[in-house]
């Protein structure tokens, strides 16, 4: 059996080390080819008709002066009359025309009636006793929850509990099935129970989910030596890709699909597309050479692709191109849950944990959504919990990157804080003190906490709450530590070696700016002996073999293992060829710095071409998979640790915050690129601010529409609002040999928690919810100390 | 141009009358021919009236002359991109807030997305497609690469504009300069960092 297992420290010579990204010399020449940056023969453009309403019924829609005009090939209806809009923004009709300009123009010409309906895009606290008398769903309330993708388990036992206001008969039922709606879904609808509904009832936009307890909440804070209360919680964002979502969409022939799409999803789309398109998944092409940001929100074919596909076919085939503009981008593209609780926390004098209390709400729009997992990392013994999601017209949620853990650190290491600073103890001091419930990775985050401090100067720095200020500056720190699986999604890769000497590598996944081409590279690459740059890459087709989506921090892993896998045993199968003409076994034979040598004696070798000439006429192509049972070990792992610290200023006057210094400590296991997963980290710093510090989906309660859809009110950090970064990445014994990690998630979690904490140590007081914008550190200071400002 | 200048050229003009070009309006920009530009009385002085439909324009992109007919509401960055398939130039925010279709209009950068292609005739557009010599990255776009200072890239080629007009401007410039010399340019995956880096590695060199 070959050895697949990662080279030690000794025997590698490019993982772990500093590698330029293989993709940046196209990057920043202008040659790397975007979505958004094809055009094939005679394109028309796509343009998407919105409802200008959060919740409306779609009266009637009139296309025909849309289709009369000339430029226009093709209309399409996205949702018939009768259906209902859920947020601003939603898909109606869809036209293709000769430029872009006249799509546009063609858009205005459909007439749409709209029946507005009530709606709420708030994601404020939730009434006392809201959520409490859920009541049956009506045949309207399921449709929404179908057309606002509710996961299938939340409907199944939103029904199982709380029945239906109608008799459900066959022909809806058969109905439901043509609307592709799942056969457990289907099934949990036709055994819902019935109950009657007097008047027009509908059940609430509150669910509140069953009180969670655990030990004695009541016991341990009878008992606490201090208990902390606070309220803490963080905003709706939206992912704000650079190159929004959207793809072209074209029919070669009328039975083949070809669609390049903004996705990080590539060997996943076509079969999401075959459904609604009526026509095979192997007969869709997906292509995409990059991709200009997805975060998590580009992981499906949306409605809008669809779309296209349809204008496309209308059209006769000819491309049609959908991307979306920057409003629609943030209007309806996804977005990232609010989350806020009210905490109490309890604890002994010397600090330890003993009681944990929340109750919780936000907003996923109209899903709704769940709980962030709170308390977050502390395993406290005792707690009470308790979540209300909010389901509104925001417009619907999507992964970002590290679902539920920002908020949770921010709602979990702001309690923990407050706790600190009641105790009169340095936050530094509490976390350590804490670490035995801090779950696996404890000694990991003893190791990072203790590197981050020094990287911070924390000792040197830290003052208790407001006890650094000079005239109107005031100076804090904060902290936060977090955590995420990872994992190595499935994967195939073909590698082959040719007789000249070349080696291919086709693979359907995607690089989303991670860094995925050149891990695989890399892998490759030090495998064979040869340098990065000898590896050609074919990613980003479905002709390739499919590889997973790039998600939740499990690509390095999935990705880096087929490779080894694949490279190993294409190495392995050339040494059989080579050995007769060094006159040694096989496995005598390694590959080092371009050449194929005898182990015992490295004099006798030869050059990697020369040995691949052995070859013959033949080139070499082997698979290699994860995961793969039969060709151990498993090259991946799960679970890493990390901390994230933040040096702030605080203008006591304007109430202006700025950052002056993040530190972020991390592992990931073995690291294949350093240079790459640094990058990860500097980047998840700097979207910490921005989260912290800018970004807000502002929804407006009368218009039921977002107020900022651009990037002028939309705000990002810039470059004026970075300080200095300093990014350590743990390696070495006891990090390397777990294996390949994905680091997508974990850094980007405590950030914003840290921001917060540092902004609370700084002016004395919590400011409650991110984004801490000027007027709410003024509000909390003026809270703090009203005499004061009654008098300035 | 002088009034009786625009009188002179208005008689010599296409002869589509005000009336026709009304009529042209309401019906549609589809069906409106290429007319060139006309002169009409307006308030009592001669006017220069282009469009609605497509009109010449003639655009000089990295030295090389385009002859295009466009509306005149098309932007400079879109008959780049979409009309002579030079897409190093990106569009994201498409109203002048993130950077991302800088390019350079006779030397100085400018949102590409921000003006009208009309309005780029005669003058020299060059875009980062322009920057390699041969096979080699410039300068900037090595120190780019060296500092791991594009994650997706999209917002990259515009920051490598910007750059080249910032260095041209301030040679050798302190960290302040950069962060405010290079704050009209966002980046969402956070690569601030190395830029600030790039342009520290290009300072040195007294690039």
């Amino acid at each position: 059996m070959p050895d697949y297992s990662w080279p030690d420290a000794d025997h590698r010579t490019l993982i772990g080390k500093r590698i330029s990204r293989v993709d940046a010399p196209v990057k920043v020449s202008g040659r790397a080819k975007y979505t958004y940056d094809y055009q094939g023969a005679n394109t028309l453009f796509g343009k998407v008709l919105r409802s200008p309403y959060a919740k409306a019924k779609i009266v009637s829609i009139d296309t025909s002066a849309a289709e009369k005009m000339p430029g226009v090939k093709a209309v399409q209806i996205i949702q018939k009359p009768g259906s209902t809009v859920q947020w601003a923004g939603d898909e109606v009709a869809a036209v293709a025309a000769v430029d872009e300009t006249l799509a546009e123009d063609a858009i205005r010409l459909i007439k749409v009636k709209y029946q507005p309906l009530a709606h709420m895009v708030s994601d404020a606290e939730p009434p006392a006793g809201a959520g409490e008398s859920a009541g049956p769903m009506s045949e309207d309330d399921i449709d929404d929850a179908i057309s606002n993708q509710m996961p299938d388990q939340q409907l199944i036992a939103y029904l199982q509990k709380n029945g239906v206001s109608f008799q459900v008969d066959e022909d809806y039922v058969n109905e439901l099935k043509g609307e592709g709606v799942s056969d457990e879904a289907v099934e949990a609808i036709r055994k819902a129970k019935y109950h009657e509904v007097k008047g027009a009832g509908s059940h609430s936009a509150y669910q509140k989910a069953a009180e969670q307890s655990q030990g004695e909440p009541d016991r341990a804070f009878a008992e606490a030596d201090v208990v902390s209360e606070g309220l803490y919680g963080a905003q709706v964002i939206t992912h704000c890709c650079l190159e929004s979502h959207g793809s072209t969409a074209e029919w070669p022939d009328k039975d083949h699909l070809f669609v390049h799409i903004s996705t990080q999803n590539v060997s996943g789309i076509a079969a999401q597309m075959a459904e609604p398109l009526e026509i095979a998944a192997a007969n869709i092409r997906i292509h995409q050479d990059h991709i200009g940001g997805g975060f998590g929100s580009k992981f499906a074919a949306d409605r809008w692709d669809i779309a296209a596909a349809r204008l496309s076919k209308k059209a006769g085939g000819r491309p049609v191109r959908m991307m979306l503009e920057r409003d629609s981008e943030l209007k309806v593209a996804g977005a990232r849950p609010s989350a806020y609780a009210r905490v109490k926390v309890a604890a002994k004098k010397d600090g330890t944990i003993t009681g944990w209390q929340s109750q919780s709400w936000g907003t996923g729009g109209p899903g709704g959504g769940g709980m962030p997992p709170i308390p977050y990392i502390f395993r406290i013994p005792n707690q009470r919990k308790q979540h209300t999601a909010i389901r509104n017209n925001i417009g619907p949620a999507r992964a970002w990157r590290a679902p539920g853990h920002p908020q949770a650190a921010v709602i979990t290491m702001g309690a923990l804080d407050d706790l600190a600073a009641k105790l009169n103890m340095d936050p530094l001091d509490l976390w350590l003190k804490n670490l035995d419930i801090a779950g696996p990775r404890k000694d990991t985050y003893r190791e990072e906490l203790g590197i981050a401090a020094g990287l911070m100067g924390w000792k040197d720095k830290w003052r208790p709450r407001r006890q650094n200020v000079s005239g109107n500056i005031a100076r804090g720190l904060g902290l936060s530590i977090h955590t995420w699986g990872g994992r190595g999604h499935a994967s195939d890769c073909d590698l082959t070696i040719h007789p000249d000497g070349s080696v291919d590598i086709k693979m359907g996944t995607q690089d989303i700016g991670t860094g995925t081409r050149t891990t695989i590279a890399i892998v490759a690459a030090e495998t064979l002996g040869l340098p990065v740059e000898a590896i050609n890459l074919y990613i980003g087709d479905t002709l390739y073999p499919p590889s997973g989506a790039s998600g939740g921090s499990t690509t390095p892993g999935g990705v880096g293992s087929s490779t080894r896998r694949a490279a190993v045993d294409a190495r392995d199968a050339l040494f059989a060829k080579v050995a007769p003409a060094l006159n040694v076994q096989a496995d005598d034979l390694e590959c080092v710095n371009g050449t194929v040598r005898v182990k015992s004696d490295s004099g006798q070798s030869l050059t990697w071409k020369q040995a691949c000439s052995k070859l013959g006429a033949v080139p070499l192509t082997v698979r290699g998979k994860n995961p793969d049972n039969t060709k151990p070990p498993d090259l991946t792992n799960s679970g890493v640790g990390g901390v994230g610290m933040a040096d702030v200023e605080v203008d006591l006057e304007t109430g202006i915050v700025k950052v002056k210094k993040m530190v972020a400590v991390q592992d990931c296991g073995l690291i294949i690129d350093l240079k790459t997963a640094e990058s990860s980290c500097y980047g998840a710093l700097t979207m910490g601010i921005s989260y912290a510090l800018f970004e807000e989906k502002v929804m407006d309660q009368n218009t039921g529409r977002m107020l900022n859809p651009n990037m002028q009110f939309y705000r990002l950090a810039g470059l004026s609002d970075i300080p200095e970064l300093v990014v350590h990445m743990m390696t070495g014994k006891g990090y390397d040999e777990r294996g390949v990690i994905g680091l997508g998630e974990p850094p980007v979690i405590s950030p914003g928690a840290a921001i917060a904490n540092a902004v609370a140590n700084a002016i004395g007081v919590r400011v409650p919810f991110l984004p801490i914008t000027p007027d709410k550190v003024l509000a909390a200071l003026g809270q703090q100390n009203p005499v004061s400002k009654a008098g300035a | 141009m002088q009034d009786d200048d625009l009188k002179k050229e208005q008689e010599e003009s296409s002869g589509v009358s005000r009336r026709d070009f009304l009529k042209i309006s309401a019906i549609s920009a589809a069906t409106v021919p290429v007319i060139g530009t006309r002169i009409v009385e307006a308030a009592g002085s001669p006017v220069r009236i282009y469009g609605p439909g497509k009109v010449p324009i003639e655009l000089t992109v990295n030295g090389k002359k385009h002859s295009l007919e466009l509306e005149p509401r098309v932007t400079l960055l879109d008959a780049l991109r979409d009309h002579l398939d030079i897409t190093g130039a990106k569009r994201v925010c498409d109203r002048a807030e993130c950077g991302a279709c800088t390019v350079l209009m006779d030397n100085k950068a400018v949102y590409a997305c921000a003006i009208l292609a009309i309005d780029a005739q005669g003058k020299s557009i060059a875009t980062v497609e322009s920057f390699m010599q041969g096979d080699k990255l410039h300068p900037i776009q090595q120190a780019f690469v060296d500092n791991d200072a594009s994650q997706c890239g999209f917002c990259t080629p515009g920051f490598v504009v910007a750059t080249k007009a910032f260095l041209e401007k301030y040679p050798n410039p302190t960290p302040e300069d950069i962060r405010r010399g290079l704050s009209g340019n966002i980046c969402r995956c956070g690569t601030y960092h190395g830029i600030q880096r790039a342009l520290a590695q290009m300072s040195q060199k007294g690039a």
